[in-house]
């Protein structure tokens, strides 16, 4: 479904990717772990077209991602969760959830959806007229999620969902991200919380400045020395 | 929460109440005092135009005024009598010299010709943001000055052009006011205010929604540009004379003054902004002729008004950061849970 095939990308005259290829299959759900600057967020901009990359291949779907405008992504069915929630704080909670539907003209379909997500997430329905500024961190991240589902995306890209959040609400966040795989969704998560990750994932990488190190099942990877070492603290 | 046709029939009152306080105000006060109540009427159109550039779309812009003078310009030549036209402006090509178009017309001309030169220099512009957008829309202000001042066969350059037919009146000024209200309100509670909204939170958030950018930035710019163009024109037409220092950096920012007092992204923070800055300015004027009071007499303090005026705003500033009324509405809810209809609890 989604083909990253030898991808480099520059901010200036630094590299950030170099030779990237992975690829997520439908249904899949498919982390990319790695530790800070190894270039998770560097490969969702790539892919949301946020930021032109330089070499190589990105296709959705048989589309090639290099050539669409960052605003047509959300026709083709991906949305984008980006990191650090990035919700609009001015605007209501709903009508944050609006935007997330932006290009839909199904009105019908959007109330439905928006149900869905209430239902989902019952702490949003309180704080319904609310500003999202006001929220706190995780009904934020519950929000962002929402926003990016009202878009009925093919393909969601998490960056980080669990940052900056207490434990319990990371428990939450992940099982909301394993409904959404169950409800036939693809999932590309790119996480710095490896085990809780892994608990989760078809398949991983393992991002290294800027290269694909390991790439495997969870299993393999938790058997894994390095990264044992390296991400989970054993 | 009012049910929406109770709000409806308010609505309708408050603004047949409005004309009609307008229509006793022109029996009985002075030129001179339906001049300024002219003056706050244009200046609440304008300054809720801007609103929607700078406030709601984030797109800060200090082209305002260049916008006006291309408005008051094109219906200026427009709506001139043939008959000044021939003297005023001779060189003026054949299609134009001898066309004489009704107020109408000349206005919608004046504010289309406005938006056009939003989309062409809004084109290449929008791409920048923040201080960097500011400047280049302060340079296009800088441009059309030197066109105007150049471009003597149709503009008479720096002499300006006078003797213009004083068309608008206070009818003019509100109806357009409220026209200009009820559009800017229609459309930042519609799925292109929302767009318009998210831009200005966060571009990038927003751009991952599927919102536009270059186009949402460019409605509002050109939008923005509309209303300031007819805004002008209907200056002109009150004040007849057009010279290019009329829409000069000054113009500029006593607008920008105007929508930050008031509340950048609020249709009522213009409002607000608006009517005061236009009134407090007037009634300082009366100190400095002199005044006497319970008969303690002050002598002429000249100049007195702007300074009284620079302190309330750096007051209002340091007290209201936001603006007089932030980013809350106005809203018949109001009077009756006694609380703002907050978009933002935020805010305070």
């Amino acid at each position: 479904m989604l083909e990253l095939n030898n991808v480099n990308l520059y901010y200036g005259r630094i590299q950030a990717l170099k030779n990237v290829s992975l690829s997520v299959r439908e249904g899949e759900l498919v982390a990319l772990l790695g530790a800070n600057g190894a270039g998770k967020t560097s490969t969702l901009r790539a892919i949301s077209c946020m930021h032109p990359i330089k070499e190589g291949s990105i296709h959705f779907s048989g589309t090639d991602l290099t050539k669409v405008p960052a605003h047509r992504l959300v026709d083709l069915g991906i949305a984008h969760c980006p990191e650090g929630r990035q919700v609009f704080g001015r605007l209501s909670v709903k009508e944050n959830l609006e935007l997330g539907a932006f290009r839909r003209k199904d009105k019908e379909e959007v109330k439905r959806d928006l149900e869905w997500i209430y239902s989902t997430f019952p702490r949003l329905v309180e704080r319904r007229s609310q500003s999202a500024g006001t929220l706190s961190g995780g009904e934020q991240q519950m929000l962002a999620i929402g926003r990016a589902l009202m878009s009925r995306p093919k393909l969601v890209l998490f960056d980080e969902p669990s940052l900056g959040l207490a434990p319990l609400i990371v428990e939450q966040i992940f099982d909301v991200i394993k409904k959404i795989k169950e409800q036939g969704r693809t999932v590309l998560l790119v996480e710095q919380n490896a085990f809780q990750a892994l608990g989760i994932a078809d398949r991983a990488y393992v991002l290294e400045t800027g290269t694909i190190k390991l790439e495997g099942t969870p299993e393999q990877l938790l058997s894994n020395e390095e990264v044992k070492r390296a991400y989970l603290g054993g | 929460m009012m049910n929406l046709q109770k709000k409806k029939l308010y609505t309708l009152l408050a603004l047949v109440a409005l004309f009609v306080i307008l229509f006793i105000c022109n029996m009985l006060l002075s030129p001179y005092h339906m001049r300024i109540i002219n003056l706050v009427g244009i200046n609440i159109a304008l300054v809720v135009s801007l609103n929607l550039t700078n406030g709601f779309c984030g797109v800060f812009s200090l082209g305002h005024a260049g916008f006006m003078a291309v408005g008051a310009y094109v219906a200026a030549i427009l709506s001139l009598p043939l008959v000044k036209k021939a003297i005023i402006l001779p060189e003026l090509p054949k299609w134009l010299g001898s066309v004489e178009l009704s107020f109408l017309p000349s206005l919608i001309i004046g504010g289309l010709v406005a938006a056009i030169c939003a989309l062409i220099i809004g084109y290449p512009v929008l791409r920048l943001r923040g201080h960097y957008l500011a400047v280049a829309t302060l340079g296009f202000l800088v441009v059309i000055q030197v066109v105007i001042t150049q471009l003597q066969d149709f503009t008479r350059g720096a002499r300006g052009i006078n003797g213009l037919t004083q068309y608008t009146n206070t009818w003019w000024v509100w109806i357009f006011t409220c026209i200009t209200i009820y559009v800017v309100w229609r459309i930042i509670n519609s799925a292109y205010g929302r767009g318009m909204m998210a831009i200005r939170e966060d571009d990038l958030a927003a751009e991952a929604m599927g919102v536009n950018l270059t186009k949402y930035r460019l409605l509002a710019f050109c939008v923005g540009a509309f209303f300031a163009g007819i805004g002008g024109a209907l200056w002109a037409h009150l004040i007849t004379v057009v010279t290019p220092l009329s829409f000069s950096y000054d113009r500029t920012f006593s607008l920008v003054v105007m929508s930050v007092i008031g509340g950048m992204s609020s249709i009522t923070g213009g409002v607000v902004g608006a009517s005061l800055m236009t009134l407090v300015p007037e009634l300082l004027r009366n100190l400095e002729v002199g005044i006497t009071v319970g008969g303690i007499s002050i002598p002429p303090l000249y100049g007195i008004s702007q300074i009284v005026l620079s302190v309330v705003l750096i007051i209002v500033i340091i007290v209201r950061p936001k603006g007089i009324v932030g980013s809350r509405e106005f809203s018949w809810n109001l009077f009756k849970k006694k609380k703002w209809n907050t978009m933002n609890q935020m805010e305070n």
